[in-house]
């Protein structure tokens, strides 16, 4: 461990609602300008992990720290250097795509810098005409495009994406991978939970394999597939899973 | 198992749900309640008044109508004092006391009716309230009935109207202090009714819709998953809370400033063709009551969209949300139909322990207490109302800064713990 301040530091995490433990003892850590996905099976615990990270869940044990914050003590700092992008998200549908840029730019900057920050998420949504269109007029694809622009119009020092990609055609989705790999060239760390898994050797630095509670492997694609004896991460993720 | 009878059991499921149920049992018992209320009254109608009774005049006639009132009502006092039969019909719950002059039986013999003074002890302006009253205009009745019977048994050379109607009367009411010469209870009650029954049904509509833009909204961002993404941005919980709770009170007092211009219509036509004028007796709202009412109406509100805030947050999407609305529904409607049938004051203890503690009664009752000048009953309803509005808000912010707006229960979190009991369950149950 170096005295470089993690971007996330995740240690011996525990999630549970009522009786079920959804995390059990979940540790990991993040760099800074990182793409690190989490990939497993449904209910293992991926999405439940993005939450607590998001400070939208209560930590059961462990401690979840943000660039040195803890977001069980602090979760409104937190909040000011993280985005989130659920899996099922969606966007007021009595706005256009415009004003909802304009919505959710308006909670971090004020003025020109707004105005840039909506910029910068036209530039992610790339709706042409459309985006003057009421949200509740889009596509699938449309909608998830927009959200991405959301997420990443504010320049977060954290972005944390649960299937990033969901709904998008694969020229949208090439599209915004390539978004994402620029953005963490510049510095912007990346969270990422997929189950796409050609996504995720294409995305990500490394990968920690989530399965029924705590995770099962951490390592580079190429590591994982070196050790697993795989062509690729789905094979890694079989036969983890198995 | 057929497709059809397959399908049916699926609808069935689906539709007898509680939050389907509850508002029709609910119903069922606001009516079986009031058919056993109007039952009551129905048995207090055909009991005898309380009166007292101050019989100036000891001619025959006089005699004649004393014989009537003693044997159809409580005659609680018999002299010839007004401040001591006053006194002794209210300490008996008596209703009036009947004061017939000394030239009562002189008046009638040479030809003129005679009058009967009538000195209203008013408790309550209720519908309901009004039954007691009734009897003894019954019994009025039958006093007349009774001479005019006694004038032709005997043959008297009385005019014939006189005969037909041998009394007048000359009502004075005493009701919450005010002295109110030439009004009858029915009278008074009539105007007061209409004039107050209207406050209610207005403060209902208003929690109502209001109250279910606050559920709704909450609803909506389930159903269009726009939530998690609000709870994420760099906003305080409270200002979330306040934000809903400020925008949808500024849409609330804007219906109710609209129903308002109407409200002032309505009672400016009322005015007009009423039989007397209440500003005569002192009973018209200044300045000062309008805006005292106006913050009644407005504390009320509050508190009606900060419990709905709380409702809110079990609505997993529209179709619960409206469902949640219907605790709401129930807590409007008590106090519009007790505040519609009875005055508050002559409501049972338990009766008025609950019309008070639901905070959308007060306004519903703040303009007749406002008419009688009773500031204290009205400011103790603004200050609670907001009391209930803080304590629903922290709780609201409370449930914010929890999972359960996510995870759609209220649990304590840790490991090996139970879902929470009872009411919280319940609308657990109706938020689904």
């Amino acid at each position: 461990m170096t005295d470089e301040v993690l971007a996330v530091d995740v240690r011996n995490l525990q999630k549970s609602y009522g009786r079920f433990q959804a995390l059990k003892d979940v540790s990991f850590s993040v760099r800074t300008g990182e793409v690190y996905g989490l990939i497993g099976p449904n209910g293992a615990g991926k999405t439940t992990t993005l939450r607590v990270l998001a400070t939208l869940l209560r930590i059961s044990a462990g401690s979840v720290r943000i660039f040195g914050i803890d977001i069980e003590a602090h979760p409104e700092d937190a909040r000011k250097v993280i985005s989130y992008l659920p899996e099922e998200a969606g966007a007021y549908k009595n706005l256009t795509g415009r004003q909802y840029l304009e919505f959710i730019a308006r909670f971090f900057a004020h003025g020109d810098a707004e105005q840039a920050m909506v910029a910068r998420g036209l530039e992610v949504v790339h709706l042409e005409d459309r985006i003057d269109d009421k949200v509740e007029t889009y596509s699938k694809g449309m909608m998830r495009r927009l959200l991405v622009g959301r997420a990443l119009m504010t320049n977060p020092r954290l972005a944390i994406l649960d299937e990033l990609t969901s709904g998008l055609d694969v020229i949208n989705a090439q599209q915004i991978r390539r978004i994402v790999k620029e953005r963490a060239a510049a510095g912007t760390t990346f969270l990422v939970s997929s189950h796409n898994m050609l996504e995720v050797e294409l995305l990500c630095d490394r990968i920690a394999l989530v399965h029924d509670g705590v995770i099962v492997e951490i390592g580079t694609p190429a590591d994982l597939k070196a050790k697993h004896h795989a062509n690729n991460i789905e094979e890694v993720f079989m036969a983890v899973a198995a | 198992m057929t497709a059809l009878t397959n399908i049916i059991r699926k609808e069935l499921k689906e539709l007898l749900t509680p939050s389907v149920i509850l508002p029709v049992i609910i119903m069922a018992l606001l009516f079986g309640s009031m058919g056993t209320a109007i039952g009551d009254l129905a048995q207090q109608a055909q009991a005898k008044p309380t009166i007292g009774v101050v019989p100036m005049d000891q001619g025959v006639l006089g005699n004649v109508s004393l014989q009537v009132l003693e044997a159809g009502a409580n005659v609680a006092y018999n002299g010839t004092s007004m401040d001591d039969a006053l006194q002794a019909a209210d300490a008996n719950g008596g209703i009036a006391v009947l004061y017939m002059p000394t030239n009562f039986t002189a008046s009638i013999l040479g030809g003129d009716r005679g009058q009967i003074e009538i000195y209203w002890i008013m408790r309550g302006a209720g519908i309901f309230d009004s039954i007691s009253s009734n009897s003894l205009e019954a019994l009025l009745g039958g006093v007349s009935q009774a001479i005019s019977r006694y004038l032709i048994g005997t043959g008297t050379s009385v005019p014939a109207n006189v005969v037909l109607i041998p009394t007048d009367r000359m009502d004075t009411t005493y009701y919450k202090g005010v002295v109110m010469a030439g009004v009858s209870p029915s009278v008074l009650g009539n105007m007061l009714m209409s004039q107050s029954t209207f406050v209610p049904v207005i403060i209902m509509m208003i929690v109502l819709m209001a109250g279910s833009m606050v559920v709704t909204s909450m609803g909506m961002e389930k159903e269009n998953k726009t939530l998690e993404t609000l709870l994420t941005l760099p906003v305080g919980r409270g200002s979330i809370v306040a934000g809903k709770l400020i925008a949808s009170a500024l849409v609330g007092l804007l219906m109710a400033a609209i129903y308002m211009v109407g409200f002032g219509y309505y009672i400016g036509g009322l005015s007009s063709s009423a039989p007397v004028n209440l500003a005569d007796f002192g009973l018209t709202l200044t300045s000062l009551d309008y805006v005292l009412l106006g913050i009644s109406v407005f504390a009320a509100l509050f508190a009606a969209l900060a419990l709905c805030m709380v409702l809110g947050t079990f609505a997993k999407n529209y179709k619960a949300a409206q469902t949640l609305t219907m605790p709401i529904t129930f807590l409007a409607m008590v106090p519009m139909f007790m505040t519609m049938f009875w005055d508050y004051s002559t409501l049972p203890p338990a009766a008025q322990a609950i019309v008070f503690a639901i905070p959308f009664s007060h306004p519903m009752m703040a303009m007749r207490s406002l008419m009688f000048k009773d500031y204290l009953f009205v400011l103790a309803g603004i200050g609670y109302s907001l009391a209930f509005a803080l304590v629903m808000i922290l709780i609201a912010v409370w449930i914010f800064r929890t999972d359960r707006l996510l995870t759609g229960r209220l649990t304590k979190g840790a490991a090996g713990s139970k879902p929470r009991k009872g009411i919280w369950r319940f609308v657990n149950r109706l938020g689904r």
